[in-house]
């Protein structure tokens, strides 16, 4: 079932936070984050986030497609290195 | 044999039916196009006069992408995915199921053909 509108998208408050100082002051500058449910908004567009994976933390770019997506879409949790036998 | 939106050549079927031969039109569409057309559901196409044809060529021009344009649409959402690497991206690049589906089995619409390996050391009891 997808999310109310009333409430509207889920952005991790913390991290919004950070990222509108950010533009305020016009800097970068990597944000590490857990909150891989955030919803990415338009503000944080340009700017670089590390996104946990549950071992270690991914920089993710944030690019204008990605608007409206999770940041955990971006960081894999999983590794797989293909079957043995699978060459070519 | 006649034709509606480029290839598509729906043939001697009632029109209902004959519409949903074009890629982007399902059952649920046909009906509301030959409603908005004025035509007769259960007429066949080959009763259907040139009058009627430019009304249902008209009302599907007017509200529907259907064949190349859709097929195009959804070619650019996927490549989007990809391009982004995004989760669902990244499962249509390698071939396997985007929705979260179980991959330990089954998955043979995605997966495709069995690929049987050589040697394959069965489950120990």
């Amino acid at each position: 079932m997808s999310r109310s509108l009333k409430k509207g998208p889920f952005i991790d408050f913390k991290l919004e936070r950070k990222v509108l100082a950010m533009n305020d002051k016009g800097k970068k500058s990597v944000v590490k984050t857990w909150a891989r449910a955030s919803v990415i908004s338009p503000d944080f567009v340009g700017h670089t986030i590390a996104v946990h994976n549950g071992n270690k933390f991914i920089p993710v770019y944030i690019t204008e497609n990605m608007v409206g997506h999770k940041l955990g879409e971006f960081a894999p949790t999983r590794t797989f290195r293909s079957h043995a036998g699978n060459r070519r | 044999m006649a034709r509606i939106v480029g290839v598509d050549i729906p043939n001697n079927k009632r029109g209902e039916i004959a519409l949903t031969y074009i890629y982007g039109i399902g059952r649920s569409r046909a009906n509301s196009i030959l409603k908005d057309a004025g035509v007769d559901r259960d007429l066949k196409v080959q009763d259907w006069t040139d009058d009627q044809f430019g009304k249902i060529r008209k009302v599907i021009n007017d509200s529907f992408k259907v064949e190349g344009e859709l097929r195009s649409e959804v070619q650019m959402n996927i490549k989007r995915l990809m391009d982004i690497g995004s989760y669902r991206g990244i499962r249509h690049r390698i071939g396997l199921p985007v929705r979260g589906q179980s991959t330990k089995n089954n998955a043979r619409t995605r997966k495709g053909k069995r690929k049987t390996v050589a040697n394959k050391k069965m489950a120990t009891k």
